[in-house]
């Protein structure tokens, strides 16, 4: 018995719950409801109006003459939202497949498990802050990832009803068409850096200067510049596919308001209808956060070192006595802002396209996915392998 | 007859379609630079920002019922306001003014005008028709109440509002 208690690895377990209720629920939940508040605000701004500016206590419900400003202008508003969806009836409608129509909202919050295999930061106290370090975490992320089409094709399916079931149908055309060119335009990273753990990838961004920025280290090769190309071309190809994977607009094909009502979660409600309308966030975040670890170097920026007070080759030379002054834990703290930073601004990329671009006739997203997408995708691979032969 | 729609010919950096994406970004990019800067003109905050100072002079607000400047009512319940009044707000008791008092010759003054601030549409005909100058709209807009009784204004929130007028109100005047 004792023999068994100690053969399991404590401090391991103990490292990744800390991790996973970190990431989850101190960094993740938060981003998600205020990535909600960021796109009423920017949609806002950039329509000439206000948006919510001004949540707060409504204490004047409990006989006070004023309401209790507790918040600077509209930042409460996702406390508020959330309170207003726990509060709603929960409606079933009759007809439904009532077990389906449960297990729908629950998958939608399935992006968050792809959380695991993303490195959100260097070290800290000698922990990597990556959940799940496993070697193959490309593959994780992109099989987890493309569950997410269930939550929707089911919840089409268990609601019973015409439009939430031409949503289904369309999220799993779309799904399908994009994940090919998703999964083949991020194969000339990996060619490049010849590996599928992506802690490591972002490790030598961090060395050799970020793929689409190679600045520092190994980057100033001439194959690293060459390699531009291909990158730039799977970069944006890659960052349409998440477009479309995420359901956002121009792709918002499932929910598409003005045929389908609300599309999939027509029939919805309340908090079921809230674990869709995050799902679809934390698929953002999922995505940025793929964005920036493929492309823009994940936690690095080339001044600030990793958690063991190592930056790169260039900056450890100008900054080094400096980095030895503050301890290796506050480096690893900044890395950890400095990852979320770059998502934040990657979602605020997401939701200014929103704002910008109408939506997509269904043919034209196919044509879109599979006569250029895919293919551009394609020929990337071919492009790539001859760099890579020719500089080698 | 079969109408042909004609397809404008797309130049290649139309067809390639992300410049075009680019330019719609930097345009909404424009608004909400313009936001940020403070230079968009935007909704007036009600609560806190108020157009009062701007309200013109002939605003139709909440109706409400004047004095003259010997403290008299200048109603007499003729109760032609109340008949006029389309969505029947106005309600008066009429009374008789009792013969020891100062205005006894003035014969008729209201026990009771309410007026129902729910069924008022600031029409202003109740101004209009009045033949003594004694019911005016003026500039109050906010009238709100939690029960419907509190939205009925009594005679005495009318006069409350209204204040005295003094001297003959030139109330066909084009200038007022």
């Amino acid at each position: 018995m004792i023999s068994l208690l100690a053969s399991i690895p404590w401090e391991m377990l103990i490292w990744s719950l800390a991790k996973a209720v970190f990431v989850i629920f101190l960094v993740v939940l938060p981003l998600v409801s205020y990535t909600v508040y960021a796109e009423r605000r920017v949609s806002a701004a950039i329509q000439d109006r206000v948006g919510p500016n001004r949540t707060g206590f409504p204490t004047s419900l409990l006989g006070f003459k004023k309401d209790l400003q507790l918040f600077l202008g509209g930042l409460g508003q996702p406390v508020a939202d959330a309170l207003k969806f726990i509060l709603k009836e929960d409606f079933t409608p009759g007809g439904v497949k009532q077990f389906y129509f449960w297990l729908a909202p629950c998958l939608a919050m399935l992006p968050l498990v792809s959380l695991a295999f993303i490195p959100f930061g260097s070290s800290f106290l000698g922990e990597k802050m990556v959940i799940a370090d496993v070697n193959v975490s490309v593959l994780g992320v992109f099989a987890v990832t493309g569950c997410g089409v269930y939550a929707i094709v089911l919840a089409g399916w268990a609601s019973n009803s015409k439009y939430p079931f031409l949503g289904g149908i369309r999220s799993s055309s779309q799904m399908i068409a994009y994940e090919l060119s998703m999964g083949l335009s991020i194969i000339p990273v990996l060619m490049l850096f010849g590996g599928m753990k992506l802690s490591d990838l972002v490790q030598y961004q961090a060395d050799n200067g970020w793929l689409l920025l190679p600045l520092w280290g190994g980057g100033l090769s001439a194959e690293r510049w060459l390699m531009l190309l291909p990158l730039a071309i799977s970069f944006i190809v890659f960052t349409i596919s998440v477009f479309a994977e995420t359901n956002r607009l121009p792709f918002d094909m499932p929910e598409s308001e003005t045929e389908l009502v609300a599309g999939y979660h027509t029939e919805y409600s309340s908090m079921k209808f809230a674990l869709f309308f995050l799902g679809e966030y934390a698929a953002m975040i999922v995505g940025s956060s793929l964005i920036v670890v493929f492309f823009f170097g994940g936690w690095s920026l080339p001044f600030i070192p990793d958690g063991q007070g190592h930056a790169a080759a260039f900056f450890q030379n100008i900054f080094g006595d400096f980095y030895a002054l503050l301890p290796d834990w506050l480096w690893g703290i900044a890395n950890i802002t400095v990852f979320f930073g770059k998502v934040a601004l990657v979602l605020v990329f997401f939701i200014w396209v929103r704002w910008t671009l109408p939506r997509f006739r269904f043919d034209q997203l196919m044509k879109i996915g599979w006569l250029y997408l895919f293919e551009i995708a394609l020929v990337n691979i071919f492009l790539t392998a001859a760099i890579l032969a020719f500089t080698k | 007859m079969a109408y042909v729609v004609q397809r404008p010919e797309l130049t290649l950096k139309e067809k390639a379609y992300l410049p075009s994406i680019v330019s719609g970004l930097k345009i909404t990019f424009g608004h909400f630079k313009k936001m940020l800067k403070g230079e968009t003109k935007v909704t007036m905050q009600y609560p806190e920002e108020k157009w009062d100072a701007e309200l013109p002079e002939y605003y139709r607000g909440a109706p409400t019922l004047v004095k003259d400047e010997h403290d008299r009512e200048r109603c007499v319940a003729c109760q032609l306001c109340e008949f006029i009044c389309p969505p029947r707000a106005i309600t008066i008791t009429p009374e008789e003014i009792p013969a020891d008092s100062r205005f006894a010759k003035v014969e008729k003054r209201p026990a009771e005008f309410k007026i129902d601030m729910i069924r008022c549409i600031y029409c202003g005909m109740c101004e209009e028709v009045c033949p003594e100058q004694a019911i005016y709209l003026r500039k109050d807009y906010a009238i709100n109440g939690v029960t419907r009784e509190e939205m009925v204004h009594d005679k005495k929130k009318l006069y409350e509002l209204g204040g005295v007028f003094k001297g003959l109100v030139h109330k066909w005047n084009p200038e007022k």
